[in-house]
């Protein structure tokens, strides 16, 4: 009765970035399975006619000035948390083999 | 030892009866009484302390000190400060120290208060009860085996165990109303956008509020009269009220106060459920106008949030990979899996579900049926909303249909953990403030009354939820 399968956890994971281990697989299948059973009852809701909202007070398309701001943060204190840093860069692992 | 009011503390430190530095030190002694409680993950030993003395200081030289001068106070660790570090409850921050500090708390400091520690909560404030957290869960202040709600559990017990007289929370769902009434206090989630989020570590973002957790309303309102308003670095900010947030009881004669007749239909504990009737009957007894009204989508709304805010969760969370802040996997042999390793190693459970039933309703083939779906009944609940406030002035209830819960009776049931949420996450959907204040007690712990009033009417909400407090007493 479950619409959600192992392989689908396993590409959720994937696309989401996460590393699972095969019982967090079986686990996630399990719990995932029955909260998109509770999610499914909002598609016997009759909504004809009606526009989705993202935004609730009505704001749209806030722009400012195209100048620069003083955030008050240098790049050294930006880089300072970073695992890895060169020329005061986020230095990464090699993206093409 | 009681506070009292944090009016007359910033009176008493301005006039020089106490010392700044004395209730700085006040709130580390408490803090080390009730360690057991694990309320508190990080105390800011160094900078608070420095600024106590400066505002002492400035006192002796007559200067001037703002509103809340030396008045303590609690940042939920999701607020990014300095001089701590902020974990937001995980191991993915667990070593992080921010760069910069939120607007929020730059603003309390402007006015002289003086944050102290930074309190738990679950792993990036996913949950109800603070359990979630990667660094065990706090303890409820009435009843030590049980839960304090969540997720700013720290905060709410923070103000319960008094170790300050305010806390700050956050609120996507209910994160600063269900732990205010686990815990006997009073908290606060203001309009939509009316203080701003820039140094707050994002949850789900158009959902998400800062708001104080005090003793009294009075003390809330004062808090949110000193963070409130625009802000340039959040886009979403509106304009506060030309009138101070003020807290002052008024009368409930005419007001018109609505019953939702959805909250008390089922799954609500009996005991509650009495309390909160009394409530009625006694601010009906003050002269409010007691009206009953439906909401029929309230009844989708917590399965509209839980595509939702996962939705803005998974996006939002996209950010922790591992290369430039945060837990990094050094044994990865290339990025793909430094980012995966990363972020397994770094995320709670609760975390990965929400994230992967994010990334579930926005894939293709499903986004319609659920991601879209759920704005659209937002729209619904809205509308709904819109229409009630058209007959009535506030909405009155619950703010949990429970109390506070066994410490692990939950944990392993997320739809009956979900549920906790139920009477909260409305007003998150339509952007409308609420707050909870204590309402007296059931199963020998704390019961929340709820109460909500349109966008933008704060002000009112907090008067009037001051007149019925002051009639509770």
């Amino acid at each position: 009765m479950s619409k959600i399968s192992e392989q689908d956890i396993r590409k959720l994971a994937s696309l989401s970035k996460l590393k699972l281990s095969d019982e967090e697989v079986i686990l996630y299948q399990k719990e995932l399975s029955s909260i998109v059973s509770y999610i499914e009852q909002l598609s016997d809701t009759d909504v004809a006619g009606l526009a989705p909202t993202s935004q609730v007070t009505g704001l749209k398309n806030v722009t400012r000035a195209d100048e620069l701001i003083d955030y008050g943060v240098s790049p050294a204190e930006l880089l300072k948390n970073a695992p890895a840093t060169k020329e005061n860069q986020f230095k990464v692992k090699r993206m093409i083999a | 030892m009681n506070w009292g009011s944090i009016k007359k503390i910033a009176q008493d430190v301005s006039s020089g009866k106490v010392t700044a530095e004395e209730l700085v030190r006040r709130s580390f002694s408490i803090i080390d009484e009730t360690k057991d409680y694990n309320a508190i993950l990080s105390i800011s030993r160094h900078r608070s302390l420095e600024r106590a003395k400066d505002i002492d200081n400035k006192i002796k030289k007559g200067e001037k000190v703002g509103s809340l001068a030396g008045v303590p106070f609690i940042a939920k660790d999701n607020f990014l400060t300095f001089d701590t570090p902020t974990t937001a409850s995980s191991h993915m921050l667990e070593n992080f120290y921010a760069p910069y500090q939120s607007t929020a708390i730059g603003r309390l400091e402007a006015e002289g208060a003086i944050m102290v520690a930074k309190s738990n909560l679950d792993s990036f404030a996913h949950g109800s009860s603070t359990e979630n957290s990667a660094f065990g869960p706090t303890l409820n202040p009435i009843d030590k085996t049980k839960v304090p709600g969540g997720s700013s559990g720290g905060s709410a017990a923070s103000v319960a165990l008094k170790i300050a007289p305010f806390a700050l929370g956050t609120d996507t769902g209910g994160s600063i109303r269900l732990p205010a009434s686990f815990c006997g206090v009073v908290g606060f989630k203001p309009t939509y956008g009316l203080v701003s989020r820039y140094g707050v570590v994002a949850m789900a973002s158009s959902t998400d509020v800062i708001g104080p957790i005090t003793s009294t309303v009075e003390d809330a309102a004062l808090v949110l009269d000193v963070m409130s308003g625009k802000d340039q670095f959040d886009g979403t900010t509106i304009d506060r009220d030309t009138k101070t947030y003020d807290g002052k009881p008024t009368s409930l004669k005419g007001a018109k106060i609505g019953v939702v007749k959805e909250y008390f239909s089922s799954g609500i504990d009996k005991e509650v459920k009495k309390v909160i009737l009394d409530n009625v009957e006694k601010i009906k007894a003050q002269g409010a106008e007691i009206i009953e009204v439906s909401i029929p989508s309230i009844s989708l709304s917590l399965a509209c949030y839980y595509v939702l805010v996962p939705a803005e969760v998974s996006s939002n969370l996209s950010r922790y990979d591992g290369q430039r802040y945060g837990l990094s996997d050094a044994t990865a042999k290339n990025l793909d899996e430094s980012f995966e390793n990363s972020r397994a190693a770094g995320f709670e459970a609760e975390n990965k579900r929400r994230i992967m039933i994010g990334t579930y309703v926005l894939s293709s083939g499903y986004y319609d049926a659920y991601y879209k779906k759920a704005q659209i009944v937002r729209t619904k609940l809205i509308n709904e909303f819109e229409k009630v406030f058209k007959e009535v002035d506030f909405l009155v209830g619950p703010t949990a249909p429970m109390t506070a819960f066994a410490i692990g009776q939950n944990v392993h049931d997320q739809l009956q953990m979900y549920l906790a949420d139920i009477m909260t996450v409305s007003a998150n959907l339509v952007g409308i403030p609420s707050i909870s204040i204590p309402a007296g007690m059931a199963n020998n712990m704390p019961v929340g009354l709820q109460l909500m009033a349109p966008q933008k009417a704060d002000r009112a909400l907090l008067q009037i939820a001051a007149t019925i407090e002051e009639g509770n007493q």
